[in-house]
């Protein structure tokens, strides 16, 4: 048996999305420039902490000076103190350029195809030619072949071939026509055959070209509601750590007038340990994780309309799944003959390739294909026959061929009866219960009879597209149940739902149908993704949490969805639920991550701050950091510098997201709370001694 | 410590554990208004008192509606205290003729603001200043309001998470009434009939006359002790009848009486841990959080009986073996009391049956540590179970995002306000502990550096004294007494007054009320900081809790699957553990090491505070 099954991934071709190399010289140049232009304070400020980390180096920037000028207090320690504090604000900033700066890429290259593009507008029947830029919604224009066309629209006459590399990277031309669902044509994309009239629906400035360079550029980039959240929780924390430090110091006085020794730290010393507490390794690249998780979508080749959608993917508990096109091949393939008693199966397999020789559907190329292999009946050459074809057509439902005397028809099993019965032939039962086991395990029948004699009947199958049933498992594994839609009867799409391994199908489904359930989903609680491409489509895609438009589909889906697969593969769906879970992953293991962190400072810092007041506090000192037992400098500016550079080591993990397997939550809490929060904890330790001894040995401090 | 000490401690263990089940399922039952055995007599008495103060029992409250309720509830009430003990003098019950001229307005006010918000702190010595009226009716009766209105809220919040697209949590007048009627009032009224067979006094005679063995006269303070004392410890409250509270032969005769201090004051905090997992549908939540607060507890119990039992090495030094019994009782002994110790402060209680302040400085850091825990460990009654609530909610919010999906708890999505509200709540007590503790530790009051103290011959040079003096006088102190500078009022000094002053303002804010008893507290300017910190700890933590709880109520719960984040299994209470942990000690650690860290590394280098 042959299945063949084209490769779905888009690997293969060339895409202009494909992901560039994570440090491509170009983007990084592009960032260490921007990282500069990004100290303006009033863009620091929607950063909470940045800003506190920000406002410390003008402190300690300005104590430096003063130190410098006035010849006290100890410049080397205050002015490394104040390098290291910029450097942190920088790194960050960096980290969100990096992030940024593949978005740009792509948008430069956007731009470079949006031409400026004469329009050939239809006034009255009237033709003339306008700039693309003074076209209004509800105007018509014509594009004939090699036209540009000038705006996003639909086709209301014609049929052409178009061009849509510019936006889908895809070279292979695909159809649009009027009426029904490949109506939508994208401006900036060329027509190469033929000739359509197009109804404009976007006014220039808001069309889909624009709206992907300002998603993919950031321009429009808001929070989500859950990175809002999170800053809250990020601000709370260092207010938290805010007042931890400024009392120290009065706690501080006190200690040195009760012990009578030492003094209290200096603000240089506070500063640093604040800015050492806060959570400025999450802080500095919460950012970059949204941003960069926004362009693993475009990577995928589908536009994310909000940084919303793409979290909501994560969250979602519910697939929507439409059968034809997602989890089964587009068609129906022969996978068995079953003859009647008395009939010999290679005469069925000879009936049932000859019917089929001039069927050029998938069905029947796949009986002539099912013939072949398995009974060795090779194609004949059928010129030297009188072979007269009877195509298949709605009202006779039944195909075949009458050649040399005979007549082999197949087709809707009440059709051939029929057919046999007017032949002056008989049908036996067995026919009948043959057709209702096929029918009853999800299969199509399709009877075969050579003129009144009924041979048997071919099995037609929908094939389930490989390796879903592993992805279902591993959805099912995450906490996601799939639903398959299709329009089959249940008993069929019960066959296909159990081969598939989807949890649930929804039968002889109706866009009404597929409302229903997912207002059900929602109202029990669930997130509900779904795809689709159709106008009556249009108001679950808006009804679904994640709702993914096929880029083929009408323009009435696209607006509806709050994503568009430019690739207009629905399997795409939950590639976006793992990209999803991949996004709120990363915040929460580099906020573990952060916050793991500070124990180590701690006990780096205090011992050194109060070690001319309690110099026996040195016994927290277990690092036995150099310089701690005399003067607090080198442990200090050790911790100052691991919290630094810790941003620039974790830049590739916010940007390519932290490795995700599908499996349960315990499963995957467990290992990310060793893996982020242990190691967060015992990580600084080594380094932070590595560096002290570094310091003290070029003397540093 | 010997195995005796360890299964002491255990025993009591194996006590609470036995004893959270039926008390939870019972008061579960009681709030979600089922019939329980004591309804026959107790439902009438319900619905008189609703239908003699108007109470629609069907109501359903706003989180806006409950808060207000609330807090009108504790403040006419903190007012109707703050009357009554000035008026003390002219009031009945007072065979001491006691005047009211001690109870000085900042003290009447940090009184009725420490019996109002369920911190019972004590500035004064009740035997002295305040009859048999005060206690039993201007303070006592706060420590029912304060308790009931605890579990309330507790209720409350656990009502937010269990109801589906609620617009209220509940109904305030109904959860106090019941709370009172069915739960403190039968308790409290066996729990005291059993003092008083154990030796405790329930009278109003005057104090007795007595002469010692050494010849000198004695008067024996008496009074209703066994009523009070019944509710003092099962509403966690803690204000003892006597100054010394339950270190006193007459709150605290016997170590039975002692072991069923320390169970009750964990009867209903631990009992709300079961009542919360059966609310929401799942009662391994309930036990999430009930292991949880039973590491930290046991971790507690542990480092502080094991502090007292190696005792000071310096004391040992000098050829006293054994552990440390500096401020213990000996009928108590040294688990006796580090147990008692780490219960009283693991909740809000706040009794102490012993001193403190003279534990080692590790011994005495664990009370302080608990409290700085926000109480959380078990805790108040409700105050516990909401605290921790908060901490859950933080825990799910900074991991959760791990597992791939934003935060839910219980099904329950952790958003924005939720956020905000649990990081203003936790904020706020970190606040007010760090911030009044700085203010305390270095406040500059005239006469300054040292106290300056007049006898009644040098008024004239008194009178001479700024006007700013008067906040650190000591009340009705003779000879006349200005501490000056606020860190002088404490006992000892260096990190060990530190650890007095940091002490009592962790004890205001988290309305423990238990002392480290270091500190002259009796002071307008101790009086008025340590009750504004009571309540800022009370009022600011409650309402944005029930704000949450309103929130929370408001949302559709998703239904849980093998992609939730599971917060009922040992990896969330690690979690939640952890969590407390690390919050506590981000924020603490720097305070904690010039106090009981550099006194305890000074202590084994020999020297002593």
């Amino acid at each position: 048996m042959v299945t063949q099954i084209k490769p779905q991934t888009q690997d293969n071709r060339p895409r202009k999305n494909a992901p560039k190399s994570l440090f491509d010289p170009k983007i990084i140049k592009r960032a260490l420039v921007e990282s500069f232009l990004k100290l303006d304070p009033r863009l620091v400020a929607k950063n909470p902490v940045m800003f506190v980390v920000e406002v410390g180096s003008v402190i300690t920037t300005y104590l430096w000076i003063k130190e410098v000028a006035t010849h006290t207090g100890n410049p080397l320690f205050t002015g490394q103190v104040t390098l290291w504090l910029w450097f942190t604000v920088l790194f960050a900033n960096f980290a969100e350029a990096m992030a940024e700066g593949r978005g740009k890429a792509q948008a430069d290259t956007l731009r470079k195809t949006k031409t400026e593009t004469v329009a050939r507008k239809l006034t009255n029947n009237r033709e003339e030619r306008v700039s693309a830029a003074l076209l209004r919604r509800g105007d018509l224009v014509v594009c004939e072949v090699n036209d540009v066309i000038p705006g996003d629209g639909d086709v209301v006459e014609g049929i052409a071939s178009v061009d849509e590399s510019a936006i889908t990277g895809e070279s292979a031309p695909v159809i649009r026509e009027s009426g029904g669902d490949r109506s939508a044509v994208t401006g900036g994309t060329k027509v190469l055959s033929d000739r359509i009239v197009i109804r404009i629906t976007a006014n220039p400035g808001e069309g889909f070209i624009d709206r992907m360079i300002a998603l993919v550029e950031g321009a429009q980039r808001q929070k989500t509601p859950n990175e809002i959240a999170l800053s809250i929780l990020l601000a709370g924390l260092t207010i938290v750590f805010l007042l931890a430090v400024v009392t120290l110091l009065p706690f501080a006085a006190y200690s040195v007038r009760a012990a009578g020794s030492g003094t209290p730290p200096t603000i240089t010393v506070l500063t640093a340990l604040l800015v050492c507490l806060i959570p400025t390794t999450i802080g500095g690249l919460l950012s970059a994780i949204g941003i960069a998780g926004m362009d693993r979508v475009m990577q995928h080749n589908v536009l994310a309309m909000s940084g919303k959608a793409v979290e909501a993917a994560g969250d979602v508990n519910t697939l929507l799944l439409d059968k034809t096109g997602t989890i089964t091949l587009g068609n129906r393939q022969a996978v068995e003959f079953i003859p009647l008693k008395g009939v010999d199966i290679s005469e069925l397999a000879n009936a049932a390739q000859l019917s089929s020789l001039a069927d050029e559907t998938p069905e029947g190329r796949s009986i002539v294909v099912l013939a072949k292999e398995t009974y060795g009946l090779r194609g004949r050459e059928l010129a030297s026959h009188e072979a007269e074809f009877i195509p298949f057509t709605a009202q006779t439902r039944m195909s075949g061929v009458n050649m040399d005397g005979v007549q082999v028809r197949k087709g809707a099993t009440a059709k051939v009866k029929e057919f046999v019965v007017l032949q002056g032939g008989t049908c036996p039962n067995e026919l009948d219960d043959i057709v209702t086991r096929i029918a009853s395990i999800g299969g199509t029948p399709l009877a075969v009879a050579l003129n009144d004699k009924p041979l048997g009947v071919i099995y037609l199958k929908d094939v389930v597209k490989g390796g879903m049933k592993e992805r279902f498992d591993a959805l099912r594994a995450m906490g996601i149940k799939t639903v398959m839609i299709t329009g089959d009867n249940p008993l069929t799409a019960k066959s296909i739902a159990d081969e598939a391994g989807v949890d649930d199908f929804l039968a002889e489904a109706t866009p009404e149908d597929k409302m229903n359930l997912i207002k059900r989903e929602q109202e029990g609680g669930k997130l509900v993704a779904m795809t689709g491409d159709g106008t009556n489509d249009a108001p679950a895609l808006a009804q679904a949490d994640v709702g993914v438009a096929m880029n083929t589909g009408t323009q009435a889906a696209k607006e509806a969805g709050n994503m568009v697969d430019l690739d207009s593969n629905p399997t795409k769906l939950i590639e976006i639920v793992e990209i999803g879970k991949q996004l709120l992953m990363t915040r929460g293991a580099l906020t573990t991550f952060s916050i793991a962190n500070d124990i180590s400072k701690y006990f780096a810092i205090i011992p050194a701050m109060f070690i001319t007041t309690f110099p026996v506090l040195g016994a927290l000192n277990f690092l036995r950091l150099t310089n701690a037992g005399t003067t607090p400098e080198s442990a200090i500016l050790a911790c100052v510098i691991f919290n630094a550079i810790i941003i620039i080591g974790l830049i590739p993990l916010a940007l390519r997201g932290v490795a995700y397997r599908p499996m349960n939550a315990g499963a995957v809490l467990r290992i990310n709370l060793i893996k982020f929060g242990l190691v967060g904890v015992l990580l600084p330790f080594p380094f932070i001694m590595a560096i002290d001894w570094l310091l003290t040995h070029l003397h540093l401090a | 410590m010997t195995t005796n000490g360890t299964l002491q401690i255990l025993f009591f263990c194996a006590i609470v554990f036995a004893l959270t089940k039926p008390m939870g399922a019972y008061m579960a039952r009681v709030f979600e208004g089922e019939k329980t055995l004591l309804s026959p007599i107790l439902r009438p008495l319900e619905r008189l008192c609703y239908r003699l103060f108007g109470v629609n029992e069907e109501q359903d409250m706003r989180w806006t509606t409950y808060a207000f309720a609330l807090v009108a509830f504790s403040l006419v009430g903190m007012l109707a205290s703050y009357l009554l003990l000035r008026m003390q003098g002219i009031l009945p019950f007072n065979p001491q003729g006691l005047s009211g001229k001690e109870m000085t307005p900042d003290l009447a006010f940090n009184t009725s603001a420490s019996f109002t918000t369920n911190t019972n702190w004590q500035s004064y010595v009740p035997e002295a200043t305040v009859s048999y009226f005060s206690n039993m009716v201007s303070l006592a009766i706060h420590n029912w309001m304060s308790a009931a209105s605890g579990i309330a809220i507790a209720i409350a919040l656990v009502r937010g998470l269990a109801r589906k697209s609620a617009n209220g949590i509940g109904n305030f007048w109904v959860d106090i009434t019941r709370a009172t009627l069915y739960i403190l009032l039968p308790i409290c009224f066996v729990y005291a009939i059993v003092l008083v067979q154990q030796g405790v006094p329930q009278n109003f005679s005057a104090y007795t006359k007595a002469t010692g063995l050494e010849g000198g006269a004695q008067s024996i303070a008496q009074g209703p002790v066994a009523s009070q004392e019944a509710i003092k410890m099962l509403g966690t409250n803690g204000g003892g009848f006597f100054n010394a509270n339950s270190s006193h032969p007459y709150e605290n005769p016997t170590p039975l009486v002692n072991f069923l201090q320390m169970v009750s004051i964990f009867l209903i905090p631990a009992g709300l841990t079961y009542t919360f997992g059966k609310m929401v549908g799942n009662k391994r939540q309930g036990w999430a959080l009930f292991a949880a607060m039973s590491v930290v507890f046991l971790a507690g119990a542990f480092v502080c009986y094991g502090a007292e039992a190696s005792g000071n090495p310096q004391v040992q030094a000098l050829g006293v073996p054994g552990g440390n019994m500096e401020g213990k009782e000996t009928r108590f002994g040294i688990p006796g009391s580090a147990l008692f110790a780490t219960v009283t402060t693991d909740a809000s209680c706040g009794a102490v049956n012993a001193m403190h302040d003279s534990f080692t400085p590790l011994g005495g850091m664990v009370p302080l540590v608990n409290m700085m825990s926000g109480e959380v460990i078990f805790g108040g009654v409700g105050a516990g179970l909401y605290g921790m609530l908060m901490f859950a909610i933080i825990a799910v919010f900074i991991a959760g995002l791990m597992v791939g999906r934003t935060p839910e708890y219980i099904g329950k999505k952790i958003e924005k306000y939720e956020v905000k509200m649990a990081m203003l709540a936790s904020l706020i007590l970190a606040a007010s502990i760090l911030g009044f503790a700085a203010v305390g530790s270095n406040m500059n009051l005239p006469p300054g550096k040292d106290s300056a103290t007049f006898t009644d011959a040098q008024k004239a040079d008194e009178a001479k004294m700024p006007p700013l003096a008067m906040w650190n006088h000591v009340n009705n102190s003779s000879p006349s007494n200005y501490y000056g500078a606020t860190y002088n009022n404490v006992n000892n000094s260096g990190p060990h007054g530190f650890s007095e002053i940091l002490y009592a303002y962790t004890s205001a804010t988290g309305n423990n009320g238990s002392a480290f008893a270091g500190i002259t507290a009796n002071t307008p300017f101790w009086n008025a900081t340590l009750a504004i910190a009571m309540l800022i700890g009370r009022f600011l933590m409650i309402i944005p809790l029930l704000a949450i709880a309103g929130s929370l109520a408001k949302k559709v719960p998703a239904p849980a699957t093998s992609g939730t984040f599971p917060t009922d299994s040992g990896t969330f209470v690690a979690l939640l553990v952890g969590t407390v942990v690390l919050v506590g000690a981000l924020t603490y650690l720097p305070a904690l090491a010039l106090g009981p860290i550099v006194e305890h590394i000074h202590m084994n280098g020999g020297k002593l505070w």
